[in-house]
């Protein structure tokens, strides 16, 4: 008896360790917030958002160069990274059973955890030496090649959801393979394949590696896809790394909204995604 | 198949082979510009640990080093939390709470890296030395690997830092591990006397550190009807046997998995990482003292690459990083794989 009373005191104690670890992992998460409000939200006035930078010593600098080359650079990469990366999702889903479907997805797997900074240099061999210049256009590019993999996963998973009922009842009215699949299967996992496509762009949108020898970043307002061009990550880089307070006061600020962007859509497809599942 | 479907069947194929191409030419490509440093330094470049870009010597040891070795200090620290946490998430969590959580955890992974960086730099670095080594230090200050002034940027710090951005994926991933575990088998241990605990850590522990078992038993254990395999295998064996046994096969290739898919995630990571390990060409036990990764080292030195050959060793450590996450994620997907059958590996968890 004493000895399964040592042994049930032993198990809620390392019950009560399980607990303590969920605990610890989500404090740097409440921290990282915590400290991003703290820090950056003084900084976020007009100027913020409407400026450029500006010389050190000169008040009233912005981050409206880097949050336009953010939206820019990301705009390309959806571009380049959406409609493929989709596609590469329904046939996973649609013809993925065989041999080939395997290696796809293997390969979808391997790629998505390839460092983003070796896909950097890569585009920079095909974009940047090239054209001999930085561009916005190889950091849109660079971005869009890390999109595909995710997007073909998560769609295939989103495209497998939806009934088989339902393709059977379009194959059976005498629709062809190809108009089912698309204009009923692919149609009614739509919502699906939008959030999957958010949640990527989210992560994207947070990468720094694969811009610094693509985009490269700007102090100057652009808007040219063939020239170097600012982005949130890269400036919120650079300025970290700086040697002013007040460089540090809007990396914070930058931060915040880079992490404002990044959640928000990260936590508006995972609550689409949680409704659809049940439904489905 | 009508016209139309040839056609979509073929447009689709095509677009799925850009996958494979792109594996490909990532290769090609950083095989082709690292040549010249091949030809120059061959095996000794990654034995040598000699980085001047001005007399043109490169040798990579701490690179690879400093890569392995931050990595190593993340998974020290993150495994066991990351363990923790799927266990907590499948096992003891009261169910309203599980969603939540895991979110929340999920959510660490969602934080951009420079952002990681910037924590970094200002909170972690700072507390690490003005609160945590001034007490620490009576403790571990004999040890070699906490050898040395400790002025901030560290392995140490990358470690913690890896840590945390690498934990949100093995729990992710070990969850969904755990969830692939047949309820009945959680019930025989439960039913053979085991406490909760006991019935856990025979899932994890067990998997772990018993590799042990033959082909034959596995099917035999296999064919036998639930409901008699529990009362069955009390009455034939020990507990710790008949649990071990028959909760073995499941777990362990996928938690292993889960650690290696991790370890992948650790040894790319670049933006943190060059923010706070202090980027010194070095090779040190020390976690104190400054190091550098590949990642790292590209990501400083690419853009103002001084020479030709400094290009083409900045390629070729870029194509070791490339060989070395391509091995680890193999490994880990085919174990995992094992276990949950084609599930998406960490795709919860982007």
């Amino acid at each position: 008896m004493h000895g399964r009373l040592i042994r049930r005191l032993f198990g809620s104690v390392m019950t009560g360790a399980t607990y303590g670890a969920a605990v610890l992992a989500i404090l740097p998460l409440a921290i990282i917030l915590a400290m991003l409000l703290v820090k950056g939200a003084g900084s976020l006035d007009w100027n913020f958002f409407t400026k450029s930078a500006v010389p050190v010593g000169e008040a009233g600098g912005g981050f409206a160069h880097a949050i336009v080359g953010t939206l820019i650079i990301v705009g390309l990469a959806c571009a380049v990274g959406v409609p493929i990366g989709v596609a590469v999702g329904i046939f996973l889903a649609e013809f993925g059973g065989g041999q080939l479907g395997f290696v796809i997805r293997f390969i979808a797997d391997v790629l998505n955890g390839v460092p983003s900074i070796v896909i950097g240099i890569f585009a920079w061999t095909w974009l940047v030496k090239p054209m001999g210049h930085f561009s916005a256009l190889a950091g849109g590019v660079a971005l869009g090649m890390i999109l595909v993999p995710i997007l073909a996963r998560t769609t295939e998973e989103m495209v497998r959801l939806v009934p088989n009922s339902l393709r059977e009842a379009a194959l059976a009215l005498g629709y062809q393979r190809w108009r089912t699949s698309l204009q009923v299967v692919v149609r009614s996992a739509t919502a699906g394949i939008v959030t999957g496509v958010l949640v990527a762009v989210a992560r994207v949108a947070g990468e720094t590696a694969p811009l610094l020898f693509t985009a490269l970043g700007n102090q100057f307002f652009s808007t040219r896809v063939q020239g170097p061009m600012a982005a949130l990550p890269l400036q919120v880089y650079a300025y970290a790394l700086g040697p002013y307070d007040e460089w540090h006061r809007q990396a914070w600020a930058g931060a915040l909204v880079l992490i404002m962007l990044v959640l928000v859509l990260s936590l508006v497809a995972r609550a689409v995604v949680r409704g659809k599942r049940q439904h489905a | 198949m009508s016209r139309g479907d040839v056609v979509y069947r073929t447009v689709l194929t095509a677009l799925a082979l850009l996958l494979p191409l792109l594996l490909v030419l990532i290769a090609i490509e950083l095989v082709a510009n690292a040549m010249p440093a091949v030809s120059k330094f061959g095996f000794g470049f990654l034995t040598h640990s000699t980085w001047d870009p001005v007399r043109g010597e490169f040798g990579a040891l701490p690179l690879i080093f400093g890569t392995l070795y931050s990595s190593l200090v993340a998974l020290i620290i993150a495994v066991p939390l990351a363990l923790g946490c799927a266990v907590f998430l499948t096992e003891f969590a009261p169910r309203w709470l599980r969603t939540p959580v895991a979110t929340l955890i999920e959510l660490l992974a969602a934080v951009p890296s420079v952002i990681y960086g910037l924590w970094g730099i200002f909170v972690l670095i700072p507390l690490l030395r003005d609160h945590f080594w001034p007490v620490a230090r009576h403790v571990l200050g004999k040890l070699p690997i906490f050898s040395g002034v400790f002025y901030g940027p560290s392995v140490l710090a990358a470690g913690v830092i890896l840590a945390v951005m690498v934990l949100p994926y093995i729990t992710a991933v070990s969850r969904e591990v755990l969830l692939a575990v047949p309820p009945s088998q959680r019930e025989a241990g439960l039913a053979l006397g085991a406490t909760r605990w006991e019935t856990v850590t025979t899932v994890i522990l067990a998997v772990m550190v018993l590799p042990y078992i033959t082909a034959v038993s596995r099917e035999v254990l296999l064919a036998v009807p639930p409901s008699q395999r529990e009362a069955g295998l009390a009455l034939g064996a020990t507990r710790w046997e008949t649990v071990t046994t028959v909760i073995l096969p499941y777990g362990r290739a996928g938690i292993i998995g889960a650690v290696i898919l991790g370890l992948g995630r650790a040894l790319g990571e670049t933006m943190a990482v060059t923010m706070v390990i202090g980027n010194r060409h070095e090779v040190s036990a020390s976690l104190l003292q400054p190091g550098y990764t590949i990642a790292a080292a590209i990501a400083n030195e690419f853009s103002e690459a001084v020479s030709d050959m400094h290009l083409a060793a900045l390629f070729m450590v870029g194509a070791v990083l490339f060989l070395i996450t391509i091995i680890a994620n193999t490994l880990a997907r085919v174990l995992v794989w094992r276990v949950a059958r084609g599930s998406a590996v960490g795709s919860t968890a982007i």
